[in-house]
């Protein structure tokens, strides 16, 4: 009786989920000592309801991009303790050493190295960069949906606590790298917590990736400032658009295959296993229709980035600006048709290799647009050599290597040779980190100026690009050889002594990856202590050419007094030649509440996942009630905005001048 | 008088953000069907060892299903269209209707499956059954939800009557319950019929 009670409320749960081994002890105890201190402070300094009231519940997408920077930061440094450990174990773990992780811990680490990268940290960066740009540079107030955006952060947050939960219950996490194929990641040969874990954790932040996709689609379309034709858009915002819809195209087709693999492991199904007539392989093609166009998502953004940059710091208007958007438009298609160059050795044959490997091949066309577009806008340009600057030029270095490793991975015949080895994780570690990464550093301190009313120090940011590049070509061109020379990836021991010196040599570059990464939290420190000298008062601090340098610095949360007419491209810098930026008049604005409804149905699916993992279904169903109710109860509340006066405006932007 | 031109331009635009969200939220679905279509033709031919379409399918019933469903979108799209017009009672009995019809036909798929799993057929029996289960039940997944949306969409018609918000309400309704009509459509041949006939 009491036991079939306990299975009913708890589940699987009992003592021996909670942590027992070094590495649970130490993720728990990490975990919750940075809940307590946060707690300790907020209650020490008063600040739950200002938390509260100002942050989490609110609807402004300049606040909820900053959020989303803070989280995936955190995510950021958590992955690259994981890049730590897996460096760490193959530098030792050669002939008679077999390192400090054993076998299944090492699978662990590096299957949540990859997913918390992927998901929490790139993801998570390019949403709050989106959420911090987009609607200043389209001229508008809000997103589409405020509440969408709101709910899509929470279950992204959602989602990185459910990754990290099982160091406190549980113990496991998934040991079958981040794409979870199967039939690895069936029951039968995982049937452990760790998948479970894997699955709901994606499927949670996932859903928040696709409202977020929505959202800026529908922003983008239906809200630009009048006068802002499509062929008038900044470029970041294009780039947001082309990486919006790839997100909405591939993440249902995430979100029906984790769904099959779930059905294969909670209710017995036959989608993937190898028996009763499923079929392993559906998955590895269905999954990387996903995986394939999503390092285009992470890719896009970055893309935009740098075209920004290039052309402010260059005085010029973007050259074959056109080209530039076919080249963003060409990229978003072609991603959709190449996802098969991941496996062509599963045996598809080799006209299907042959087709795909071409398809793979067209993509270098319209980025080579890009190139163009770039170098273009550099000639004869007057270029000031600014930081952001310094991290486009350490881009094109990495990206231009990495692309060619990747022009030769793209080759059916030459890919047999190299798949899975350690030259593939080079290159695609080249693309994210040195094409997504270093993009939205650049991003970060080009634009920090705009929401803080400070530059960053110059000097440290430049030491800061030096050390990155310094560091990933001494961490990752060791890969390369390694994986000529045969080493596979996820290797946690290896009987060959010659490569131990490459190994070696790699860890030296993580180190130097690690002051790069310590130069930049100084760059932020410093700038922060030393923000007088470094003030912006004109909220135009690098000359720039789109609407969101037009507004002042920090932004006031209504964006614009009143919304900008756009008459080209480059709206601003025209404002800026005609001498219209003087001219400012008050409006009426409509500001949408703040609402803990994002929050509430977020928990509600947090709940509901951890529940999933554990089969505790009575408290899924709860959870799931839950979350229905508060989507009732919002989608028949009509009071969600309210109107800000116009002689209100007048007077905070009085009060803000006079400061 | 301006003061009101500004707001009837508020709420049309308004309307038109979310019209476009949920034709937007409505592909993200469809891509999902697609998945679920893509996993149902890999696998439908493999009964391993288990009944195959040709013995599980019953035509009539489906057909019925199939005209049911057909005729609740056309009473969905007239209650949009009394809607407009402001015919309160007209609009909710249609509405009324339309759920009615759309309980019958998660009655008749429940039946269906009821049946099946009752012979030992159930969706972990064969990667075939497994498939036309998880396809033909997402769907009908979606009724259900579409039925819970319809149930309370009809309270709140009754107490706050055909306000500029609550029209806007029907017709999202209505447009996802089209948008589960064109993904029957698509199961009854694809599935169906093929099944039968291939």
């Amino acid at each position: 009786m009491i036991d079939s009670l306990r299975v009913l409320v708890l589940g699987k749960l009992d003592w021996s989920a909670l942590p027992h081994e070094w590495f649970t002890i130490g993720g728990t105890v990490a975990l919750s000592g940075m809940l307590l201190t946060v707690i300790a402070m907020l209650t020490y300094f008063k600040r739950w309801k200002w938390l509260w009231k100002e942050w989490l519940t609110s609807t402004d997408p300049k606040r909820i991009g900053i959020m989303y920077i803070v989280i995936a930061g955190l995510m950021l440094f958590r992955g690259a303790l994981d890049a730590m450990m897996i460096w760490i174990q193959q530098s030792l773990s050669l002939g008679e050493s077999h390192g400090y992780l054993t076998g299944p811990h090492f699978q662990q680490i590096f299957t949540a190295h990859g997913d918390i990268m992927v998901f929490f940290a790139t993801m998570g960066l390019l949403a709050g960069l989106m959420n911090l740009i987009v609607p200043l540079q389209i001229g508008a107030r809000d997103l589409a949906s405020p509440l969408l955006n709101t709910l899509g952060f929470w279950l992204y947050v959602g989602g990185a606590i459910l990754i990290n939960m099982f160091f406190v219950f549980g113990g496991e996490f998934a040991a079958v790298g981040w794409l979870a194929q199967t039939p690895l990641s069936e029951l039968q040969y995982s049937p452990g917590t760790g998948v479970d874990y894997w699955i709901w954790s994606l499927q949670v932040s996932g859903l928040g990736s696709l409202f977020t996709g929505i959202n800026f689609l529908a922003t983008i379309i239906k809200m630009r400032a009048p006068g802002m034709t499509l062929l008038r858009m900044p470029a970041f915002t294009w780039a947001t658009l082309c990486s919006s819809v790839i997100i909405i195209t591939i993440f249902p087709i995430l979100a029906i295959t984790i769904a099959m693999l779930t059905l294969d492991r909670y209710l017995g199904t036959h989608f993937f296993t190898t028996t009763g007539g499923g079929n392993p392989m559906m998955y590895i093609n269905l999954i990387w229709m996903w995986g394939h166009p999503e390092v285009y998502v992470l890719i896009l953004p970055s893309y935009g980035v740098y075209s920004e940059i290039v052309a402010t710091f260059s005085r010029k208007r973007t050259a074959l600006y056109v080209s530039n958007v076919i080249g963003l438009l060409g990229v978003t298609a072609i991603a959709m048709l190449v996802w098969l160059h991941h496996f062509f050795t599963m045996g598809a044959g080799a006209d299907v290799n042959a087709a795909f490997g071409i398809s793979t091949e067209f993509i270098v066309l319209p980025t080579a647009l890009l190139f163009a577009s770039w170098l273009l806008t550099m000639f004869r340009g007057r270029i000031k050599l600014a930081s952001p600057m310094f991290w486009f030029l350490a881009f094109v270095s990495t990206f231009t290597f990495g692309g060619l490793a990747g022009m030769l991975l793209a080759f059916p015949a030459a890919d047999y040779q190299v798949h899975n080895s350690l030259f593939l994780v080079a290159h695609f570690h080249t693309q994210i980190v040195g094409g997504a990464l270093f993009g939205i550093f650049a991003a970060i301190t080009y634009w920090f100026p705009k929401f803080t009313g400070f530059k960053l120090n110059e000097t440290l940011g430049k030491y800061a690009v030096a050390l990155w590049l310094t560091g990933f070509f001494l961490a990752f061109l060791p890969l390369y050889i390694l994986g000529f020379m045969g080493a596979t990836r996820r290797l946690d021991h290896y009987t060959n002594p010659s490569w131990q010196p490459l190994f070696m040599v790699s860890v030296v570059g993580f180190l130097v990856l690690c002051t790069g990464a310590l130069t930049q939290i100084l760059q932020i420190v410093v700038s922060i202590v030393q923000r007088r000298q470094y003030r912006d008062a004109t909220g135009d601090p690098w000359d720039g050419r789109t609407l969101e340098w037009s507004t002042p610095s920090p932004v006031p949360f209504y964006n614009f007094t009143s919304i900008p007419e756009v008459h080209s491209r480059d709206a601003f810098w025209e404002m800026k030649q005609s001498g219209q930026t003087a001219k400012k008049h008050y409006e009426d604005i409509e500001v949408p509440k703040n609402t803990p409804f994002g929050i509430y149905i977020a928990a509600a699916a947090f709940v509901f996942g951890f529940a999933m993992v554990w089969h505790m279904f009575l408290i899924a169903a709860i959870a799931l009630v839950a979350a229905l109710l508060c989507v009732i109860i919002r989608t028949f509340d009509e009071d969600t905005e309210y109107v800000l006066p116009a002689s209100k405006v007048r007077e905070l932007e009085k009060a803000r001048e006079a400061a | 008088m301006t003061a009101t031109l500004v707001e009837v331009h508020r709420a049309e635009e308004k309307a038109r953000k979310t019209y476009f969200l949920f034709w937007v939220y409505l592909m993200t679905d469809l891509l999902m069907f697609a998945g679920l279509f893509a996993a149902f033709a890999v696998l439908r031919s493999n009964s391993f060892s288990g009944p195959t379409e040709k013995d599980i399918y019953q035509l009539p019933l489906v057909l019925a299903e199939t005209f049911i469903l057909l005729i609740s979108s056309y009473t969905a799209g007239l209650a949009v269209y009394s809607a407009n017009k402001g015919r309160l009672k007209t609009a909710q009995v249609l509405l009324y209707t339309t759920g009615v019809l759309g309980l019958s036909f998660l009655t008749l798929e429940l039946t269906e499956f009821s049946h099946l799993i009752s012979d030992g057929n159930g969706p972990s029996r064969s990667a075939f059954l497994s498939s036309y289960f998880s396809l033909v039940g997402t769907h009908g997944l979606h009724i259900t939800v579409g039925l819970l949306w319809l149930v309370i969409l009809l309270i709140f018609l009754a107490k706050r009557g055909l306000s500029e918000s609550m029209i806007r309400k029907v017709t999202l309704f209505s447009m996802f319950w089209h948008f589960l009509d064109i993904v029957w459509i698509f199961i009854f041949s694809i599935v169906y019929l093929m099944g039968v006939s291939l």
